[in-house]
């Protein structure tokens, strides 16, 4: 494992929940979509955390674990995302009778 | 002598009375309004008291040379400054200003009693009189240009003083525009001279400074600077003319005058007789150096000037309104006084300014007084009127026999020496060019007699013809508005004492005041006033004055017979053998008469060719079509640009969730891909 087949692997997570957050019409798809995205992030700070910060100049422990610690808050941070991105989901589907976001334009101008 | 408060006090006591009476007096309302007559009274009293002093002292011998204060420096030799130009031009201009001001102030008491807006009537009078102050005192073109237009403008306030009257309105603004007209002139003149400042500034002068002025346009032999020569100084005097053409209504800017009668008669005595419209006069005669630099300048003053004095006299003859005729005969005497000044006798046109002043106040005043008992300024309907206004039938004949020109009435003195200056030549014009101007001005006396005596015989002497009552109910059957200052308003009786007393005085000046102030003809009155004495205190403030020549018996008899002549035409006219009824004899010209009448036409070219059709079929044409599809059209661009510049970004804004992103990825892709190539 290195640091570069991780980046990689992160990338492509990236591209996969862009490509289905920008693509898909289903709302709930594209939430799914933003957790690929999420991981794709994740990944990389955990990667970085890992290899690139050297040793020797870590003092403490937390300046250590700072990409992990990180990702922890990501973690955190989209359950409660989630979280409301399907109540969204849950009130649009009572008005609109549908989830397909091309139906969500009310808003415009 | 006067230190140089007091003599800007002359000018500043006007001003504050026209402040008080603004501030204070005119909002305390109609019970407090006449104190806005005594104030004005008590300004121009001081006025007059603190000018005969200056006067008095500077024919003493002592020479006021106040330094000017700065107030713009513009360029190197051009700084527009405040100063006081005390030469015997202004100071005896001072004398006629505030002694015929005030005169007319005191009148205007009783003409003006019971108007509702009596104070407005005073603020506007003070604000006149603090501007024609101002104008003759400026020592700076710029600051006469201010007074200049100040007194356009309290001229325009006040012949629009009835502004509820249609035709007041009108002439109001006819008088503003078509003096404006000839300010254009005035206005290029100073910006002249603004031009060539640098050359002024290379030998020490100030561009704007009226001596420096007269100093530049003499040539380098004669001592001078020699700036400004040949057909530059041509223009520039052809300018400055315009704009005095404009104010003292020569053709063929005239014919505001008349229709500036529409004003209250004591407003046409001050201001469009005796001292305004002597404003272009003075114009000329304060640039006199400049303009006796260049011939083809003096030829056309004079020619238009004499040209003036016989056209409006010719109008003179055919106008039935009592105040037209006395404007026409303003229109004349101006001309006469231009003509003066263009064949070089400097001295003898402002003599005639000074003479002019009384007695065409005076008979301005009588016309009022009529007016004021028999309710109409309309000569038809007057008549008889001596048995029942003794006081004003005599000051009226005084005023007319001496702007006639009778020996020895003041304009008598005045008129022979214009006369006898242009038959001699002075040498500023060819000979024949003032040989001409004096037949001219020769065929003008007997003009002026005519209608002066024609006016006195309608109005004083036969039967009454029933005064305003009877034209009111004449306009009536006719179905016509009833022309300005007719009112039902007839008791024939002498006007009160307010009215009577100014114009004994002034009645006094236009008996007296040509022979004490002038004496032609022997040496001195009493030892006091020594011959010659006016006019040579004007040439006293010449560089090269030129002095009058002694007096001329045969050119007396000749201009006194020809004035006497025209006084007989006119007594065989309109009174004996059969005494004026109804029928203007006059009428029998036809179609001279008509054209008199209709003033030339000229109105009709000017209103209705040159505004109707020139001005409003082509120039407001041309001008509304580039309004209309232009100037719209670039601000409706400006508009439509703007909101299809908002309808474009708003393309952008679809609603659609995903766009957003999109257009967020495309820009970090696009911000990835340039620094990857750019490193």
């Amino acid at each position: 494992m290195s640091l570069e087949s991780m980046l990689v692997i992160a990338a492509v997570l990236f591209c996969i929940g862009l490509y289905g957050a920008l693509a898909r019409k289903n709302f709930i798809a594209v939430l799914m979509s933003i957790e690929l995205m999420f991981n794709g992030v994740n990944l990389t700070l955990v990667a970085m955390g890992r290899w690139v910060a050297p040793y020797a100049v870590q003092e403490t422990l937390s300046a250590v674990l700072t990409g992990q610690v990180f990702a922890v808050f990501i973690i955190t941070v989209a359950a409660a995302e989630i979280a409301l991105g399907l109540g969204i989901v849950f009130a649009m589907f009572r008005t609109n009778e549908s989830v397909d976001l091309t139906d969500a334009a009310a808003m415009r101008h | 002598m006067l230190t140089e408060p007091l003599v800007w006090a002359i000018f500043l006591l006007p001003v504050a009375s026209f402040l008080l009476i603004g501030v204070v007096v005119r909002p305390l309302g109609p019970s407090m309004a006449k104190a806005a007559g005594y104030l004005t009274i008590l300004a121009l009293g001081i006025g007059f008291v603190l000018s005969l002093w200056l006067l008095r002292s500077s024919a003493h011998g002592v020479v006021y040379d106040f330094v000017p204060h700065l107030w713009l420096n513009l360029a190197p030799g051009a700084s527009i400054q405040m100063g006081l130009l005390l030469d015997p031009l202004t100071n005896v201009m001072l004398v006629v200003v505030t002694g015929v001001s005030l005169m007319v102030q005191i009148y205007s008491m009783a003409y003006m009693d019971g108007d509702e807006s009596f104070a407005r009537y005073y603020a506007y009078m003070s604000l006149f009189s603090a501007s024609m102050i101002g104008l003759v005192l400026a020592s700076n073109i710029v600051q006469m240009y201010a007074f200049w237009e100040l007194v356009g403008l309290s001229s325009y306030l006040l012949i629009g003083f009835w502004h509820e009257r249609p035709s007041a309105a009108a002439a109001a603004k006819k008088a503003f525009i078509i003096t404006r007209i000839g300010d254009v002139g005035f206005l290029l003149a100073i910006i002249f001279l603004f031009f060539r400042a640098d050359e002024f500034a290379a030998q020490g002068l100030n561009a704007l400074h009226i001596p420096d002025i007269w100093q530049a346009a003499a040539p380098l032999a004669a001592g001078g600077a020699g700036i400004v020569a040949g057909g530059a100084l041509l223009w520039l005097c052809l300018g400055l003319f315009a704009g005095a053409a404009g104010k003292s209504g020569q053709f063929p800017l005239h014919t505001w005058l008349p229709d500036a009668m529409e004003g209250p008669t004591p407003v046409s005595a001050l201001i469009h007789a005796a001292t305004m419209v002597a404003a272009g006069v003075f114009l000329v005669g304060r640039f006199f150096p400049v303009f006796s630099e260049s011939e083809g300048a003096m030829m056309v003053v004079a020619l238009i000037g004499a040209f003036t004095a016989v056209f409006a006299a010719t109008m003179g003859l055919a106008a039935n309104d009592i105040k037209r005729v006395m404007a026409y005969s303003t229109v004349s005497q101006l001309g006469y006084m231009m003509a003066a000044l263009g064949i070089g006798a400097y001295n003898a046109a402002l003599f005639h300014l000074f003479t002019h002043a009384f007695f065409k106040a005076l008979l301005f005043l009588g016309a009022g007084s009529v007016n004021h008992s028999a309710g109409t300024f309309n000569m038809m309907y007057m008549g008889g009127l001596r048995k029942a206004m003794p006081f004003t039938y005599w000051l009226t004949v005084i005023g007319a026999l001496s702007l006639v020109g009778i020996f020895p009435l003041a304009g008598f003195w005045s008129k022979d020496e214009i006369l006898l200056e242009a038959w001699l030549g002075t040498g500023a014009v060819p000979t024949t060019v003032s040989l001409l101007v004096f037949l001219m001005l020769l065929a003008g006396v007997l003009l002026t007699a005519f209608y002066s005596f024609r006016m006195v015989h309608l109005t004083f002497h036969g039967e009454f013809r029933g005064g305003g009552e009877q034209e009111l109910h004449d306009c009536e059957e006719a179905g016509q508005p009833a022309p300005t200052g007719v009112s039902h308003h007839v008791h024939l009786g002498e006007s009160p004492w307010f009215m009577v007393g100014p114009m004994v005085f002034l009645g006094v000046s236009a008996v007296v005041a040509g022979w004490i102030a002038n004496p032609i003809g022997v040496k001195s009155i009493f030892g006091l006033i020594p011959s010659h004495w006016l006019t040579e205190y004007f040439a006293s403030g010449l560089y090269d004055g030129h002095h009058a020549p002694p007096f001329s018996i045969a050119m007396a008899v000749i201009s006194n017979v020809v004035a006497l002549a025209g006084i007989g035409l006119a007594v065989l006219t309109y009174m004996w053998p059969r005494p004026f009824t109804n029928n203007d004899p006059l009428t029998k010209g036809g179609v001279v008469h008509t054209l008199l009448a209709q003033r030339y036409y000229l109105d009709h070219l000017y209103e209705g060719l040159i505004v109707g059709r020139v001005f409003y079929r082509i120039v407001a044409a041309i001008t509304d079509w580039v309004d209309r599809n232009i100037v719209d059209g670039i601000v409706g661009l400006v508009g439509w640009i703007s909101r299809n510049i908002g309808g474009l970004i708003a393309l952008a804004q679809n609603g659609q969730v995903q766009t957003y992103p999109l257009v967020a990825a495309a820009g970090g892709v696009v911000i990835i891909v340039l620094y990857l190539i750019l490193g």
